[in-house]
């Protein structure tokens, strides 16, 4: 029988297998941040043990920071002492870390991929759930809690069962204005929150094929909000396109001997998967979600679902919204633009294509914050910056942001906020804020209507 | 890691389906650098209003149930990887939570930090809801070494699914980390094979 993509990453990462228990999977890349390190580095003292691997580790701040004036000291507190912290251990352990002021910090999951860290073939941790990003490059990559990051610094390696396989394929080719956002957010809400736990997920099929890789890496992003651990998609020319050149890429001969290798990779045609779904791309539309979890989201013009369960009630209610209501209309006054799901540079060329002579809604408060410091200088290189001034939205400095307020980017209490981030949880974006996710085209949409709208409607 | 061998005691229900580990930790909680004091800010959100003051309808605030069992709707745990909620159950007096079904991640942490997650199925957990509006103290026996969730009073009884080596490291306190330390040698040899 072949094997699937997963299968072929795992099995070559498997240094020993317990009995009737999980595996000893070693892990290639190692990704920390300020917010789950420091009890990890706390446990290595504890136990007086050495990193066993520096060298496979980077470090960013990225959670805790604020977007604005990174070059002075962290006002909070609390934040600024974790920062440290980071610097620290990091220092301590001999640990290449990208902090604040470094041209290369930003979003963990953003600067993986963009300084070619990311490859094929790999397996990568990081103690933060959205490290499913990194499988949109064929390698797997999984969110991790502390006590396993402390369990990678002194081993390199995890005790963990190998999950079933999943693969999810969308053939056909998207309508304009629909992105990997709003397929996503489709598969989501098709499938539940938990249809994915316990499993690994393959994308695949034409719409993924055809898709960049910032588009799959949006994908993939939000596969643990199905519940899955992670998501992959097998790698191909756009990835191998990707890497090349890129900071920590393999050099040009190093390069072509790798692509032999990933191009092993892909699962075969015989490769049988525990779980197969299939969707038509000509079903999806722009999607937003009405609700507390990203599996309630809806196209656009739908009208939200009715149920008697208790926890869908107080999840409207949580939103101020009634069974049967249309969000197609509904006014706003936040829009966020963000996050590890969309804060590439491809995103902002989006919503910049979209508001180039445009001016946002008076009343809305439109916040972009690009994922990494070279994804901030991209945007002013190609000049996006001045659209984003000129039609009235404020450009910050790259960090997590309002997609989960650590920092002072907060949603007041009550207000809806069209974001491009991955959790509409009640509270995610500050206590009280009601979250509607969509696609950065919908999000720019919104900002500049000062509501919602069908993108595909004329 | 305390060990975890058997409890006999009452739970506390909150029955919500898809509890988040933003609920049970909002993430402004999560800039400590230690472990500890996570339970004053177990599901903060729900158990206090803005100036602070405990909210009476939330279960935590309800003294009719108490006890270190908490007993929760469908997809517990689902969201962030962040520990923080494990430990928020636990420094708060969790060492059981019962639900019909656990997100992946939330999981494995609970089951580093000496908490143990119990599936059950969705029938059982409604005859579990039940029993604890009829009965508020109702007694749970939870015996990790025979696998069972007994409830005296009803005559409930369940076994449940762990893996052995889980229960193992439950059953004398011991750390994934230990194991993996003393396996440097297997690790060694692999990247040697691997970087060949
Ligand atoms: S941007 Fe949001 S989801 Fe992504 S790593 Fe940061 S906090 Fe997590």
């Amino acid at each position: 029988m072949g094997k699937t993509l997963f299968d072929k990453v795992w099995d070559s990462h498997v240094v020993d297998q317990l009995e009737d228990g999980p595996d000893i999977l070693y892990i290639d890349k190692h990704l920390i941040h300020e917010v789950t390190s420091p009890q990890a580095f706390a446990v290595l003292k504890d136990k007086n043990i050495p990193v066993f691997r520096p060298k496979q580790i980077v470090a960013t701040a990225d959670h805790n920071v604020p977007t604005l004036n990174q070059h002075l000291p962290i006002k909070d507190e609390l934040s600024r002492n974790q920062v440290a912290r980071l610097r620290k251990n990091c220092d301590e352990y001999n640990i290449e870390l990208y902090g604040l002021g470094h041209p290369y910090q930003g979003i963990v999951h953003v600067i993986g991929p963009e300084l070619g860290i990311t490859q094929p073939g790999m397996t990568m941790v990081c103690g933060d759930s959205h490290t499913s990003t990194h499988g949109a490059f064929g390698s797997i990559a999984f969110g991790i809690g502390t006590s396993q990051v402390a369990q990678v610094f002194a081993s390199q390696c995890l005790l963990v069962s190998k999950p079933k396989s999943m693969r999810i394929t969308v053939n056909g080719k998207l309508k304009k204005g629909v992105h990997p956002k709003d397929v996503i957010l489709y598969i989501i809400a098709q499938l539940g929150t938990d249809s994915g736990t316990g499993y690994f997920v393959e994308y695949a099929g034409e719409v993924f094929e055809n898709m960049s890789m910032e588009g799959r890496m949006t994908v993939c992003n939000m596969s643990i909000e199905m519940g899955a651990r992670g998501g992959m998609i097998a790698p191909d020319q756009t990835t191998f396109d990707y890497i090349k050149g890129r900071e920590f890429a393999p050099s040009q001969e190093e390069l072509e001997e790798k692509i032999k290798h990933w191009q092993s990779l892909p699962s075969d045609n015989d490769a049988v998967f525990d779980k197969e779904y299939r969707f038509d791309a000509d079903d999806i539309g722009p999607m937003i979600t009405y609700g507390t979890n990203p599996g309630m989201g809806i196209g656009v013009q739908e009208k939200i679902p009715s149920s008697q369960n208790e926890s869908f009630q107080k999840s409207l209610a949580y939103m101020g919204f009634d069974q049967g209501d249309t969000l197609n209309g509904l006014p706003i006054n936040y829009v966020f633009i963000g996050s590890c799901t969309n804060s590439r540079i491809e995103d902002f060329r989006v919503a910049s294509d979209y508001i180039k002579g445009k001016k946002k809604a008076k009343n809305v408060n439109a916040l972009i914050v690009p994922g990494s410091q070279q994804v901030a200088k991209q945007i002013q290189d190609e000049g996006l910056g001045t659209i984003f001034e000129e039609a009235g939205f404020e450009i910050r400095q790259p960090g997590c942001s309002a997609c989960l307020a650590m920092n002072d980017d907060k949603i007041p209490s009550g207000e809806y906020c069209v974001s491009t981030s991955n959790r509409n949880f009640e509270g995610r974006q500050g206590p009280g804020a009601r979250t509607i996710l969509a696609s950065p085209l919908t999000a720019v949409a919104a900002a500049v209507e000062g509501k919602i709208v069908d993108i595909t409607q004329p | 890691m305390e060990k975890f061998t058997r409890l006999q005691q009452t739970a506390i229900p909150l029955e919500i389906e898809n509890v988040d580990t933003d609920q049970i930790i909002p993430a402004r909680f999560l800039k400590a650098t230690d472990r500890k004091g996570f339970g004053d800010n177990l599901f903060c959100d729900w158990r206090y209003d803005n100036n602070n003051n405990p909210i009476s309808d939330f279960i935590l605030n309800d003294p009719t149930y108490t006890g270190p069992i908490l007993i929760a709707g469908n997809n517990f745990g689902c969201g962030s990887s962040r520990e923080h909620a494990a430990w928020a159950l636990t420094d708060y007096g969790f060492k059981v939570v019962i639900s019909s079904f656990f997100a992946d991640i939330f999981k494995g942490n609970a089951l580093n930090n000496g908490l143990l997650p119990i599936q059950v199925n969705e029938e059982q957990l409604q005859t579990i809801f039940e029993a604890m509006k009829e009965n508020p103290k109702c007694e749970f026996i939870i015996d990790l070494e025979q696998q069972i969730v007994e409830i005296p009073s009803i005559d409930f009884h369940i076994d449940f699914e762990i893996n052995t080596y889980k229960k193992t490291c439950l059953i004398n306190g011991y750390d994934d980390i230990d194991y993996l330390i003393n396996n440097k040698n297997k690790i060694e040899e692999f990247e040697r094979k691997k970087n060949a």
